[in-house]
């Protein structure tokens, strides 16, 4: 006990000695650190960011798109809709959606537009992790409105000039009979320079802008099931929706969420990792250097030391403490500055597209690793000098 | 029981061209609790070897170490640095102080190695130990701000504030101008007394060798016990010829030095 806290005790006096010293290898240690703890963050945040990305487009796993088509001519829509709601009824799946594609008419302040409109059913906001910026996405109310409701992006309220939704701004929609829309909710812009677009209810956008029946392709399905329910869920969907739509239909069922995305997200986190250790060595390499030219110059201390009582093990782990002391410190300076780094990092840029709503958290393991790493250092840049210290004898340290 | 027996100590060195020195060549020592002992004899003849031996701090080539009825060459290099640490005060010529640490800080430094109470205490040991030697003022004083009379008392401070049995001291006064050194020495000798310690003494300086109980010279690699009398000043050509004093073993028969003013 007492020689553990002596051998503290003496390890923090002699950090305190050398100071300059100390703060030297600590510079390098500590920009090592940072730079692997950093690399290693943004790596983590990068990718955290990237998959949500990846869901926000295509969906979180396991999610299926079905898409249903006929060789021979078009296919009745609103058979198909109802094929695709009696599965979901059927089969009580919470997460599904219908999701078509159109566009439809809005009359701006500049002119009327004709704006791509996806119509959709409530539960796609979870099922593409949409978070509207102000407002809300469409609940199961919604769809009982008298009035249809939209969930717009920025560029859509940029053009119709109102700045957000505390006016409870309105567009007038649809061809023939226009009809007027509340806008309930607003996303964000995916880009710069992105065109107005906006969401629909599927039940509004059948109810209050039907699309001429010629040129109305049907509805794509999407479901979003439990991952280990992928096989079952696939294999019903087939089933099911091809007997549903008779022998002249083509059902396409596939797995949309970005899965098997992993092996290349594996090779970056090698890459990353492997850029850090190399720094890290670097780093390691320079603090074994000035600790070895010192225990040279400590001799004589180490030799007086041993007049005290100091064993060799004493003496070993006293320099390797100091070693330690040191790195662990350097270690903690690093990882605060990676943290600040990461902090202010453009990190939208560094993945090169899309926007991020929320930068995940600094990830704790990259802080343990950069901890972990300097501490191993340490003990490894404390080894050679501690070996050779105790190789001194005692004597010789004294006549030195 | 002597509390340190040395029976036919060698200590031999391989030098660079592989050719052996038989720096010590049978050293026979008994020493008694609270005894003061001097050591005098030529530079190179082998005085530091043999304290330092007598610290543990070197092993002998051959012969038999007796601490306490103990045989030092039975104990591992754990229990003789434990020893080292509880048993000896060590005061070097060149002080060897701790560069760039306080005065305090090197009187707590031999501290660290103590157990229980006296570690816990360290501080405020260390600190009446330095009052003891003169020097409860300049704790924060840095070796390098200190004159050679008050480092070598700060050494001393450190060398006895374990309390150690045996003060090893070599050539205490070495680096001191004749005043200071006596007044060293007389401190050194004071606390030791007080504390009941063996004081085993280094030195060129008659004077010095003078205050001790029992005087010995070292010569041709043994050690011969010798007679001076109390002086205030001497060299060590006033002991003769050394390859003729080492055949002077009987201590009544050893070369009696008288100071010459004194006789005058
Ligand atoms: N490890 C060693 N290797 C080679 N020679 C050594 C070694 N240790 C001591 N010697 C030699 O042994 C002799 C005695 O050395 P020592 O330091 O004990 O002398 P000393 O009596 O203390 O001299 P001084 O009065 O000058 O301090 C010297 O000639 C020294 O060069
Ligand atoms: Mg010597």
């Amino acid at each position: 006990m007492t020689g553990f806290v002596g051998a503290l005790v003496e390890a923090w006096g002699e950090l305190r000695i050398h100071r300059l010293r100390v703060l030297l290898s600590l510079i390098g240690v500590a920009v090592a650190v940072a730079a692997m703890t950093g690399v290693t963050a943004l790596g983590d945040i990068t990718r955290q960011a990237q998959s949500e990305l990846m869901e926000a487009q295509s969906g979180r796993p396991a999610t299926f798109r079905v898409d249903a088509w006929s060789e021979t001519g078009t296919l009745d829509a609103t058979a198909t809709t109802t094929a695709f709601r009696d599965f979901v009824t059927r089969y009580e799946i919470e997460q599904a959606s219908l999701v078509t594609y159109a566009s439809m008419p809005v009359r701006m302040p500049t002119g009327t537009w004709e704006v791509q409109v996806q119509a959709v059913d409530p539960p796609y906001g979870a099922m593409h992790r949409i978070a509207p910026v102000h407002g809300s996405w469409f609940t199961a109310a919604d769809a009982d409105r008298f009035a249809p409701a939209l969930v717009v992006n920025e560029a859509f309220l940029r053009e119709l000039g109102v700045p957000d939704l505390t006016g409870r701004p309105t567009a007038l929609i649809g061809r023939d009979e226009p009809v007027r829309a509340t806008i309930i909710g607003v996303t964000a812009d995916l880009w710069e320079g992105a065109v107005p677009e906006a969401f629909i209810l599927s039940s509004a956008f059948e109810r209050w802008i039907p699309p001429s029946p010629e040129f109305f392709a049907p509805p794509a399905l999407e479901v979003w099931v439990p991952p280990e329910d992928a096989d079952v869920a696939e294999q019903f969907l087939n089933r099911d929706l091809t007997a549903a739509l008779g022998s002249s239909a083509q059902v396409q069922i596939y797995r949309q969420d970005a899965f098997g995305i992993e092996a290349f997200d594996q090779v970056f986190q090698l890459v990353v990792t492997g850029i850090g250790l190399l720094v890290l060595m670097l780093g390691a390499l320079s603090l074994v250097n000035i600790s070895l030219v010192t225990v040279r110059q400590r001799i004589r201390e180490i030799g007086i030391r041993r007049s005290f009582g100091a064993s060799s093990g004493r003496i070993f782990f006293s320099i390797m403490m100091e070693s330690l002391v040191a790195t662990v410190l350097a270690g903690a300076i690093g990882v605060a500055i990676a943290v600040v780094a990461v902090r202010n990092a453009p990190i939208e840029a560094l993945i090169g597209w899309g926007s991020i709503q929320d930068v995940p958290p600094f990830p704790i393991s990259a802080a343990v690793t950069g901890l972990v790493a300097a501490t191993v250092i340490g003990a490894l840049a404390g080894l050679l000098p501690a070996l050779v210290a105790v190789r001194v004898k005692p004597i010789d340290a004294i006549r030195y | 029981m002597s509390l340190l027996e040395l029976h036919g100590i060698t200590r031999t060195v391989r030098l660079p061209d592989d050719s052996r020195l038989d720096i010590l060549r049978g050293v026979d020592l008994s020493v008694g609790a609270g005894e003061h002992i001097s050591i005098v004899g030529r530079s190179g003849t082998g005085k530091s070897t043999l304290l330092n031996i007598l610290g543990l701090l070197d092993a002998p080539t051959d012969g038999e170490y007796l601490l306490d009825g103990t045989p030092i060459g039975r104990l591992g290099n754990r229990r003789r640095a434990r020893r080292r640490g509880d048993d000896f005060g060590f005061v070097f010529q060149q002080f060897n102080l701790l560069p760039g640490r306080t005065a305090l800080e090197n009187v707590i430094a031999p501290l660290l190695y103590a157990r229980g109470r006296t570690f816990w205490r360290r501080h405020s040991i260390a600190t009446s130990m330095l009052a003891r030697v003169g020097l409860g003022d300049r704790l924060e004083s840095k070796p390098e701000q200190l004159s050679g009379g008050e480092q070598q008392r700060v050494a001393i401070a450190r060398a006895l504030v374990r309390t150690p049995r045996v003060i090893l001291a070599d050539e205490p006064t070495g680096a001191l101008d004749v005043d200071t050194g006596a007044e060293i020495m007389t401190m050194l000798d004071e606390i030791a007394s007080d504390t009941g310690a063996v004081l085993i003494a280094i030195t060129h300086d008659l004077a010095v060798a003078a205050r001790a109980s029992r005087h010995y010279r070292l010569g041709e690699g043994v050690l011969t016990p010798i007679t001076i009398a109390p002086r205030t000043a001497g060299t060590l050509a006033e002991l003769g010829d050394p390859l003729t004093a080492t055949d002077v073993v009987d201590p009544e028969a050893a070369p009696v030095l008288a100071d010459a003013e004194a006789s005058a």
